[in-house]
Parts: structure tokens; sequence; C-alpha cells
């Protein structure tokens, strides 16, 4: 087992690759009560097509999440009241290109690492209960689709891309979802939920060789094959289309804008491009920025403008949006900020104000276990290390964020998808 | 952790920790809870959060956040028992991240101190502008609880449940009294509050405490100190002798059910306990058999008040289905007083309560919470020793917690046809 140690940071960090393929990580936090495990698969929305026996598969959209829903049930059961017995909490998530499953509790944690271990690597599907989260699932889709957040970013993405999977969204459609049967779940499971393509991150005061042990004796001696996947050609910059809108029931117009920006395979220069993706955010339409102060001032915007540089397989885009009365006003007022910053440069200072508060905020997502168990898989999926990023925020000068924000905030790379009152 | 008079009717509570990547700080007042002035203590907090008479707009507040590695300044306004605590929470990365080996507390603390002692003023008041759009926000925020009927029936209940009672207070006050507030009356409550309020203060972070009491006193030290207002004792009042029922109608399309009841049991660990069966988790009786057995409920479950010896219900439910969820939901408090449960229950309840009690030390704002609610409330109560007792309730207990709850009040919010 490797100890990889953090001084800048006070991190202490065990890895081990299981002979079966598995990444153990155990971050250690040797006076926090609190014990949490996230075992996370690296298999998302997105992943709809990819090969399986020598043969390619076409899996109906939403079927990760699917999936996620379905892995609680046991034949014994359901496992939420088991871990529950025990003062553990329990929870899933599903993203574009990720599952994880993680318990939190401060006692009996090995207990109920066994019971999270074990849930996750063994099926049990039957055509009633898939049956039953048909109706469980269709509700979550037309909850969801009543909320103008999710309306307003599921629309920007149908605009940005043409044909990557990411346009798709990670729950599918009430269509969709009317095709899985326990077949394609356990086709899937066998195919994604394999050691080697999966991560256990444990944050806490746990003993890194027991869960070693625990993992090698719950989870499978072997991976199934390496997984082919298909995203799609890389597509051109230009988004699809330029603009979505809706009417809702919304008290103010919302809008979200998106700018595309070439996306990267991996490695480390996958973190430094995240870190200058923010700073342009911050730099941009941060809440100290000369933008949002002015805007803030005027009335224009309120408390709720606010945005994110996100970076998926094949896929990359800034975005920025809020409740504001004239988003067409603001959308002008980010793309001529961002040429202005772009061509004339930014300011020294304003530039070593940002740079502080970039480097303390990323210091500052290390008190939560979860941020930490996400940005650890996320690192190990995409082949770079997350407590590298003190070093990796060093190598990033002014001149990386102007050319950033000249090369891609620019009008051409931009959709914007909003939503009226009724 | 150790608590220390600072000033006349300030105190500082340290809080000696190192597994955080940031030290947390909070300056709040804590006077009693009034519909009077409610109202006026909200504003003038979010007013005050506006700049300072050395940063004195959003720019320049922000630039020096920024510069203090984007450390976060926040207002806060909350009930804790009868009492309103408000004033701001901040948090910088610790000293030991730093890079440059700078230190933060000394002018993050300054900054609090700035935020309460030297506001933006105009003409000798707080600043126009400021309030007038501050006070717009405001309403629109207190009026916005309409917008998620949960919320807005939970405050029903509670107007409906305590009036008369300073509980029943909103904790930002009522809209229509935030809607007359001039600047000059606000001036003028800025003056006497701060004067007279009691002042708690907290840190969490690696400092030795002397360091922090020095920072904390320097910023502080024009705070005017004239008269004393001290927090409230909280008072507990009878249930009546017949449950009060209240039914509103709304265009909504699912029901909302909320039910008060009060006990006069001084069993509060047996009586967290009982709640935690009853309906606080989802092991509890309320969601395993109300919800899950009988679908009478999309979602269900309770809390218990412990300072003001309430336990609150709140649930969303189908129109035609108040009568049975009320019979359902009363009958497993039934079943608790009657001792009728199975052995899993107690033992899931107990170690959740016991993890989520332990899980407060591993956040620093939980930490808080616990410090300024024991502090409003002149309580002596630590989490070590609650989880002890916690530990140590019997099922006797349990029973005798749960015959001493009393139903209250019941408030139905029904659709408009319901009614027609």
């Amino acid at each position: 087992m490797k100890t990889l140690e953090y001084p800048r940071l006070g991190e202490k960090v065990f890895r081990e690759t299981l002979s079966s393929g598995l990444e153990v990580v155990v971050v250690s936090k040797p006076s926090h009560a609190k014990h949490y495990a996230f075992f996370a698969v690296r298999y998302g929305g997105m992943d709809m097509r990819f090969q399986l026996g020598g043969r390619w598969q076409d899996t109906p959209a939403g079927i990760a999440h699917y999936l996620e829903h379905k892995m609680f049930d046991t034949e014994e059961g359901n496992v939420l009241q088991e871990l529950a017995k025990n003062g553990a909490a329990d929870n899933a998530f599903t993203s574009s290109s990720m599952t994880a499953y993680y318990i939190q509790c401060t006692e009996k944690f090995y207990e109920n690492l066994r019971i999270l271990l074990s849930f996750v690597s063994v099926p049990y599907f039957t055509q009633e209960s898939v049956d039953k989260e048909q109706g469980i699932i269709a509700q979550e889709i037309r909850m969801i689709e009543d909320e103008p957040d999710w309306q307003v970013y599921a629309n920007l993405m149908k605009c940005l891309y043409r044909d990557s999977p990411v346009r798709v969204p990670v729950v599918g459609s009430i269509e969709s979802i009317r095709r899985i049967t326990p077949q394609v779940l356990y086709d899937c499971h066998r195919a994604f939920y394999t050691p080697s393509n999966m991560v256990l991150v444990c944050v806490g005061a746990m003993d890194p060789e027991k869960v070693v042990r625990k993992a090698e004796e719950i989870l499978p001696k072997e991976s199934g094959p390496a997984i082919l996947r298909d995203y799609g050609a890389e597509e051109a910059l230009l988004p699809a289309k330029r603009e979505a809108r809706l009417s809702m029931e919304v008290s103010m117009p919302m809008f979200l804008a998106g700018y595309k920006c070439p996306p990267l395979a991996g490695g480390e220069e996958l973190l430094r491009q995240s870190i200058v993706g923010d700073m342009a955010c911050d730099v941009l339409f941060g809440e100290s920025s000369p933008l949002y102060t002015r805007l803030y001032g005027e009335g224009v915007i309120n408390g709720s403008l606010g945005g994110n540089f996100d970076q998926l397989p094949g896929a990359s885009y800034l975005y920025v949006g809020g409740d504001v009365k004239d988003p067409d006003r603001v959308f002008a007022e980010i793309s001529a900020q961002a040429r202005k910053l772009g061509t004339e440069g930014i300011s020294e200072s304003f530039y070593q104000q940002i740079r502080r508060a970039t480097y303390g905020q990323m210091v500052r997502s290390l008190n939560s276990f979860s941020n930490i168990a996400e940005s650890v898989t996320d690192g190990y999926f995409r082949s770079y290390d997350y407590y590298h990023f003190p070093e990796i925020f060093e190598s990033v000068t002014k001149a990386d964020v102007e050319e950033f924000l000249r090369e891609n905030i620019t009008e051409d790379r931009a959709a914007v998808s909003r939503i009226d009152p009724l | 952790m150790t608590r220390q008079t600072l000033l006349e009717n300030v105190y500082l509570t340290h809080m000696p920790s190192e597994k955080f990547k940031t030290s947390f700080l909070s300056a709040q007042m804590a006077v009693p809870l009034l519909a009077e002035t409610a109202g006026l203590n909200a504003l003038l907090v979010n007013v005050l959060s506006r700049g300072t008479a050395r940063l004195p707009d959003m720019a320049a507040l922000g630039r020096e956040l920024d510069l203090l590695y984007g450390a976060q300044l926040e207002p806060a306004v909350r009930k804790m028992g009868e009492n309103q605590l408000f004033g701001f929470m901040a948090s910088c990365i610790d000293d030991r991240f730093l890079p440059g080996g700078e230190r933060l507390l000394e002018p993050l603390t300054e900054l609090l101190g700035d935020m309460f002692c030297r506001p933006a003023v105009q003409d000798g008041g707080l600043n126009g502008d400021y309030v007038d759009s501050e006070r717009e926000n405001l309403v629109d925020l207190i009026r916005s609880d309409i917008n998620d009927k949960r919320l807005y029936a939970a405050r029903r209940l509670m107007e409906t449940m305590c009036a008369g009672e300073p509980y029943g207070v909103g904790r930002m006050g009522r809209a229509g009294d935030v809607e007359r507030i001039t600047r000059q009356e606000l001036s003028g409550h800025y003056r006497s509050v701060l004067s007279r309020g009691r002042l708690e203060l907290f840190y969490c972070g690696s400092a030795p405490e002397d360091r922090v009491a020095d920072a904390f006193r320097r910023a502080f030290a024009g705070l005017p100190r004239q008269g004393l207002l001290e927090p409230a004792v909280t008072t507990r009042r009878a249930a009546p002798a017949s449950c009060r029922v209240v039914e509103e109608a709304m265009d909504v399309t699912q029901g909302k059910l909320c039910m008060g009841f009060r006990t006069d049991s001084g069993d509060v660990p047996a009586t967290m306990l009982m709640n935690a069966m009853f309906g606080g988790e989802v092991t509890s009786k309320l969601f395993l058999n109300v919800r899950e057995k009988l679908s009478l409920c999309y979602y269900v479950s309770s809390s218990f008040h412990r300072r003001k010896g309430l336990i609150t219900v709140y649930s969303g439910i189908e129109f035609e289905n108040c009568d049975r969820a009320v019979a359902e939901i009363s009958a497993q408090l039934e079943d608790l007083k009657n001792g009728r449960w199975e052995d899993w229950e107690l033992q899931g309840a107990r170690s959740s309560l016991i993890s989520s009690l332990r899980s407060t030390e591993d956040s620093a704002g939980a930490i808080e919470s616990f410090v300024m609610g024991q502090a409003a409330a002149g309580g002596s109560e630590t989490i070590p020793g609650l989880l002890e007792e916690v530990r140590a309730v019997t099922p006797d207990r349990i029973r005798e917690a749960a015959a001493a709850v009393k139903p209250d009040t019941i408030y139905f919010l029904k659709g408009k046809e319901a009614i027609a």
C-alpha cells in the first residue's frame, strides 16, 4: 500500500490497486467521528453505447440512473433499513459520467462498508420490481420536468451539442425508460460494475488495511474485459442551435448561457484547465468582479447570477445564468466583458485578488468529505491526482486566463436557453 | 472548549480544533424575540452587511474578502427558543494552510467588528439606499414562503398554535411591519440594540484562546455598553383541553397537514429518542407505517423543539385523506405510549441519534449552532453529556415521554375546489 503525504494541505492518503483492478483510496481524518465511504463506477448517463462480448449495444437513455435505483433491492429486501438500523445514512447519485453510492456513519463502519460493497456488487432484479420502478422514476421525471432550473439546463445542452450523448438527460425520458428490462440491467451491471472500472474512496479515521481486506473479501476477484464506449465523433465548437425558449410558471425570466470549449482527454492538463476555467468565471462574473458589482448596483441582476466551468468526456463548456429581468442584456454584457478582458487584459491587481480567492476556495472544499471523495474519484477516472492542485495552481498565469476568455467566451461559441413567465 | 466574559454582556466561546481547513468565527446578538423588534433586527443585519465605513460598498468588501484568500462573511438571523439571534458568520483558511504564512484571524475579526460598530453611514444615520434595497429584498424573502407550501403551512401552524407567545413570531418578523420601517427608525434601533444587546462571540480553529480574545477585544473595543438586555427564558404552556383545528384553502394540488403537540416532560433525552422513533428518521413509525405501509402521505416527519417543549408533524397528503392521516399519526403516538415497538426500532433510533450528535463535532457550523443555542437558553448541556444521557434512556422513560405528549393544534391546507 502506498502512503502519500501532502504537507501543504495537511492531508495523508493511502492508496492500493487490488489484484482485481479495483482502486482503493483512504483519506485519513484521524480526529473526525464521521466515517464516509464512496463507491463509484465509471458509468453515467452518457454511456448508452458500448461493446459487450464483441458486439455494440445500444441501451435506452436513463439506464445508468435506473440501475442505480434498482441496486438498493436485494434478495433479502431493501438495504436502506438495514443501514438505518446501524445509524448509517446512505444515498446515491448518477451524473453524466459517474454513478456513486455512499454511506456515512460514526459506528459499525466495517459492517456498514460490507453492506455497501455487497449491495452494489450483487445485482438482484425481478420483472415485478423493474415494473414497479417504472412508475416511481416516471414520477421523478415528471417532477423534475416541472423544475425550471432543470429545464433551462437541459435545453442549453440540446443547443450546445448536436450528437454528443451529454445532450441526453441523465434520467432519460418516460418513453425511453419503458424499454428497460431486467436483462438489459443485468447486461449493464456485468459490463460496467467491474472492479477495474470502479473506485472505493473512504474518508475518516478507518484503518486502510482493514478497508482493503473487506474489499478483497467481498468483491469479485477478477475484472471483466475492458469496456469500449462510443461517444460519437468530436464535435465542432459551434453550437448546434443558438437559442431555446420555453414558458413556465416562474416569477421572473430565467436564462442560462453556455460557451462551448475544446474538450481535453485527461491527465493533469485537465485539472489545470479546470482551474483556469474557474478563475475565468470569477474574473468575468464572480461576486467581486467589476461586471457583477456594477450590474447589481444598477438593479440589472440579483444575487442569483452565477455559473461554472464543466469538463465531461468529449464535452467542455462554461455556463452562466440566473433570474434576471432582461436576459438579452445580461448575456450581451457578459460576452462584451469577456471580449474586453481577453483583448485588453485583466488588471494585475484584480488578477492577484482572484488568484488568492481561488486558492482559498480549493483548500476550503477539503472540509467536505463528499467534495473530497468526488474530486479524488474524478481524478482517478481521468488520470490525475487531485491533491496536486496547489502545484498545478502555481503554474497558472494571467495570460492563461486571458487566453481562455479570448478563445472560448465569444458569441459564436455561445447558446442561450431561457424560460419566460407564462 | 472555554467561555469567557470579554466586555460587559459580551461573551467569547473558544473551541480549539485542528480538524478543519478553515477557521470559523461568529458574532451574534442574542435578544428576546418580540413581534415589535423581530423585523427591525432582521433588516438591520442585512443593511449592515452591505458595507462598512472603511469598505463602503460591495466591490470594496468583495475585494477585501478575496484578498483574505476567499474569506466568507454572511449575515444570519435565527430563532432559538424565544430569542432572536442576528449577526454574522465568517470563515477563512486556517493559518496553517496559507502559502505565505499570513495571518487572517486578525483582519477577519476586525471586519466582523466593523460590521457591527463602524457601518457605512449617511447624514448621521444608516445608508438610505441600502435600507431601501434591503427592505425590499427582506419583504420579498418573507413573502416568498408562499412559493413553498410546506414552509407556508409550517409557519401557519406555528402562528396559530403559539399565538400570543413569542415563539409564534417568525424569525424575520412580519412583512407588513418590515415594509413600514424608515431609515430613521432603523438607525435609532441600531444605536439602542448595539449598546444593550447580549453579544455572543464564537471561534473554532487552531489559534490559541489568548490570540482570539485579543483580536475580538480590539475589534469590538468601540462597542457601546449601556443598559442591559438579556436573552429571555423560554416559557412552556399546557395544551388546551381540546385540540384546535384550523383549515385554509389555496390553489394547491397536494394538501399539507401539520400537527402540533405540547409536552410537559422534563426528560429531554427520552423525548429526543421517542421523537426519533415517532417520526424523526427513515426507520421511524410515521415513515414506515403512514407513508410506506398505508401510502397515506407523500412525506411525513416529526421534529422536537426541545427548548419550547413542542413536537410538530409535517406531511403532504391527498385532500380526502386528512381524517385518516390524523388518526394514523395519532395511533403511532399511542403505540409509543403503550410500549408497542420492536427492538430494532429503538436500536435504530438510538444509533441514528447518537450518530447525528457525534457528527455535530465534525462541523464548525454545527458546533456554533449548538453553542449559540446553549448561550441563548442559559443552558449547560454538552454534546458528550447528551450522548451519555441518550445511551442511558430506558424503554420505560420512552413510554413516559410519549404519554406526556398532548395534541394542541391541527392545521390543514387544502385545495380551493375542496371547500366549494
